[in-house]
């Protein structure tokens, strides 16, 4: 284009000053002029609907990935448990790391760094006092370790001397699984910002001991897998998560357990009846928070989850920083049924893949 | 065919057919061994996507885009201002190399808004493009034609026309007069050549690199120019009246580059072209006409020439509004504007050899006046009219 018209374009409001002055210099033409003002747009007649089209196009299956994401809310990887000669419960997990290709929205394949072949690795629950021996075997391309956000020996720690290994070593992490909460655990190989935004982070639950709480007794059993107390609610992981896929430092792409949009497309099942546990944690690499908003409904929230009362109390919006993470309590015995959204209220990352529908259904 | 004939022509068929069977043996083995694979085992493939056409209309944004992939590309979501939009890609599936696209998003844009669109490949590469000011694109509406054609009109046909009224003074000049006007339509062509020219380069820059965009132009220049040489001189040097009519040519072509610019303006800015502007465009024009009249003063051709020769020079403005505004691909742009700087260097040929004195090269005060003033009544009028 002509930069003088490039120039002009921009400034729209310095041409109607010239379709006033064409009265004095071409007076004929002026009407004619006049009718070029373009007319407001027509209502978008053509749109199949103004609502709705806002997402991503296709579904991802598991064509690429070894993971489905309406699954991960539920798989709890408990370890194998024996018994110590003083009793103690001793809790064996497994963990592998290895390069996979991840399809992180429909048709967009991600070159992650995982554990277990998913992102968020698996969801690594246990009981307040357990024995923790976690064996890590790098089956990848660089060095990593696995860091847990809990209560360890330096030795246990995850960096350089205390776990941080080659492609092809091993390492046994061990340490008592303490605190109770919700927590995290990511490889903390440098540049820690490649480690974390490639996969390689997950969810670290650790279960109250009932037997330690005798003033919240049954609070904390509610919250240990498997008790009685526990059956009755749903309880449901969530990390936070984005991927920056054209290497700008900025996210192309936000979820909850990775695949943009995937519970828009298959809403979660909640049973009005039962009460919801989520356990959430922000695992959003280059922006400082992230946050969840419920619609239609308030929630109680314990920040790390290290508390048997809430933190904050009848809120329906939280935020997180980088690697914060807390447990949301809510009940939909009183509503309706239908699809209650759920998404992070910073409007961008809702709408680049970040947002979420609960199907309550009655039963 | 006797066997004394047969063995030559074999020969023969073996001397074409034995390189070209080399060639294919090569690419044969090239694609079958893939010695290339150790250098690119882990580096992914080279993704290019250029927007040749954005249209904004009532049904949302239509793009045309064009691949230029060392491998065929995926487009796998499209982002419009940071969100994630449903869209259509006719034809579906993987483009090649070279092909192009249509993308449909039903997106309600808002008028006179910034648009920002970014495409998303199968490997999470990104190609944005901005739409500076959202208006619904003029598409042929006739209403909007004929207001083009005026527009057209003003800054295309009424100039050389007004140019052509000084062909009575012209008759009346004497030779060095003449030497004069002739320099004069040398300094204008000369600056029109290096618009154009400009103009050419700004829209090959766009086009996907597959076109070689500025070899191109040249390319395109360099023939056509020729062309019209070969054509102007089949029977030997061209008469007056043929001079007269490839200076039209060469101005049309020219003015039809000024009309796609206009145009675009116009389907991008609504009224953005001010009324000053297009008496700018009047004004800048005018030495055409009188650059066509000037072969013409001793042939005293019939009015019905004038109006002709006029209608070349200026209606292809009209053209190129009406396709500017329908967001021409810029590869067609470059195009068009490299066949019009050929046609003015093919006009600078012969109106330079008209200028000659007994068949020799000079470069006397009144030629010397004439080029520089041609020159700068192009500079400092085009400057007027760039705000």
């Amino acid at each position: 284009m002509h930069p003088l018209l490039q120039k002009l374009v921009g400034r729209r409001s310095l041409l109607t000053g010239g379709a006033v002055l064409a009265g004095t210099t071409l007076a004929g033409s002026n009407s004619a002029l006049a009718q070029e003002v373009p007319a407001k747009p027509k209502p978008m007649t053509g749109m199949s609907g103004h609502r709705g089209q806002m997402i991503t196009v296709g579904n991802v299956g598991l064509d690429v990935n070894s993971f489905d994401p309406s699954e991960l809310l539920t798989d709890w990887d408990s370890g194998v448990v024996t018994q110590a000669a003083d009793g103690t419960n001793i809790r064996t997990f497994e963990v592998i790391a290895e390069d996979r290709d991840i399809e992180i929205a429909p048709g967009v394949i991600f070159p992650a760094w995982t554990f277990n072949g998913r992102v968020p690795g698996p969801t690594l629950r246990a009981t307040e006092g357990d024995r923790l021996r976690i064996v890590f075997k790098n089956f990848g391309s660089h060095p990593h370790s696995m860091h847990f956000h809990g209560i360890h020996s330096a030795a246990m720690d995850g960096l350089d001397g205390s776990g941080l290994i080659d492609p092809g070593e091993e390492f046994i992490y061990e340490f008592t699984a303490k605190p109770f909460g919700c927590h995290l655990y990511h490889c903390h190989a440098f540049p820690l910002r490649a480690h974390m935004h490639k996969g390689m982070y997950g969810a670290f639950i650790v279960d109250p001991d009932p037997a330690k709480h005798p003033e919240f007794q049954d609070v904390a059993a509610s919250r240990l897998l498997g008790s009685p107390e526990n059956k009755r609610w749903q309880e449901l992981v969530m990390v936070m998560n984005g991927f920056d896929t054209n290497f700008d430092g900025a996210n192309e792409f936000y979820a909850v357990n990775t695949v943009a949009h995937h519970y828009m497309k298959n809403p979660i099942r909640i049973e009005k009846s039962r009460p919801v546990r989520i356990y959430l944690v922000n695992a959003t690499e280059f922006d400082p928070i992230n946050s969840l908003h419920l619609h239609a409904n308030f929630f109680d929230y314990y920040d790390h989850g290290t508390t048997l009362t809430p933190t904050q109390k009848t809120v329906d919006t939280i935020m997180q920083c980088q690697a914060q993470r807390g447990i949301l309590e809510f009940s939909f015995a009183d509503h309706d049924p239908g699809k209650y959204m759920f998404h992070a209220h910073q409007s961008e990352f809702a709408e680049l893949g970040w947002m979420s529908l609960l199907d309550v259904v009655d039963a | 065919m006797n066997q004394r004939t047969l063995i030559p022509f074999f020969r023969l068929a073996f001397y074409v057919t034995a390189p070209l069977l080399l060639l294919g043996l090569a690419a044969i083995w090239l694609v079958s061994s893939d010695p290339l694979k150790s250098l690119s085992s882990a580096t992914p493939p080279i993704e290019n996507i250029t927007f040749e056409r954005v249209v904004l209309d009532d049904e949302g944004i239509h793009l045309k885009i064009r691949a230029s992939g060392s491998e065929p590309m995926v487009i796998a979501q499209v982002q419009v201002d940071d969100a994630y939009w449903a869209f259509k890609q006719t034809p579906s599936g993987p483009l090649p190399r070279m092909s192009s696209a249509e993308i449909d998003i039903p997106y309600p844009w808002v008028e006179g808004d910034a648009i920002a669109l970014l495409l998303v490949s199968n490997t999470g590469a990104t190609f944005a493009h901005e739409i500076e000011v959202a208006v619904p694109t003029l598409t042929g509406q006739s209403g909007r034609f004929r207001i083009q054609a005026l527009v057209g009109g003003f800054v295309g046909v009424l100039p050389v026309v007004i140019g052509m009224l000084f062909f009575p003074l012209l008759v009346r000049l004497r030779a060095e007069g003449m030497r004069f006007v002739l320099s004069l339509t040398l300094g204008m062509l000369a600056f029109l050549l290096i618009d154009v020219l400009g103009e050419a380069f700004e829209f090959a820059a766009k086009t996907t690199a597959g076109f070689q965009g500025a070899i191109m132009v040249w390319l395109v220049v360099l023939v056509s120019c020729l062309g019209l040489i070969a054509i102007g001189r089949r029977d030997g040097a061209p008469s007056a009246l043929a001079v007269a009519f490839f200076i039209s040519l060469g101005i049309g072509l020219h003015n039809l580059g000024e009309g796609l610019a206009i145009g675009a303006a116009l389907a991008s800015g609504g009224t953005a072209l001010g009324t000053f502007l297009i008496l700018g465009f009047t004004i800048h024009n005018v030495t055409e006409g009188i650059a066509i009249a000037a072969p013409l003063t001793k042939n005293r051709p019939h009015l019905i020439v004038f109006a002709g020769l006029a209608l070349l020079a200026g209606s292809p403005a009209i053209l190129g509004i009406w396709l500017g505004s329908y967001a021409i691909a810029p590869q067609w742009a470059a195009m068009a504007m490299a066949v019009g700087a050929g046609a003015v260097l093919q006009v600078i040929f012969e109106v330079g050899l008209l200028t000659r004195k007994d068949g020799v090269f000079t470069l006397d005060r009144y030629q010397l006046g004439g080029l520089v003033m041609g020159i700068a009544f192009m500079y400092f009028t085009g400057m007027a009219i760039k705000v």
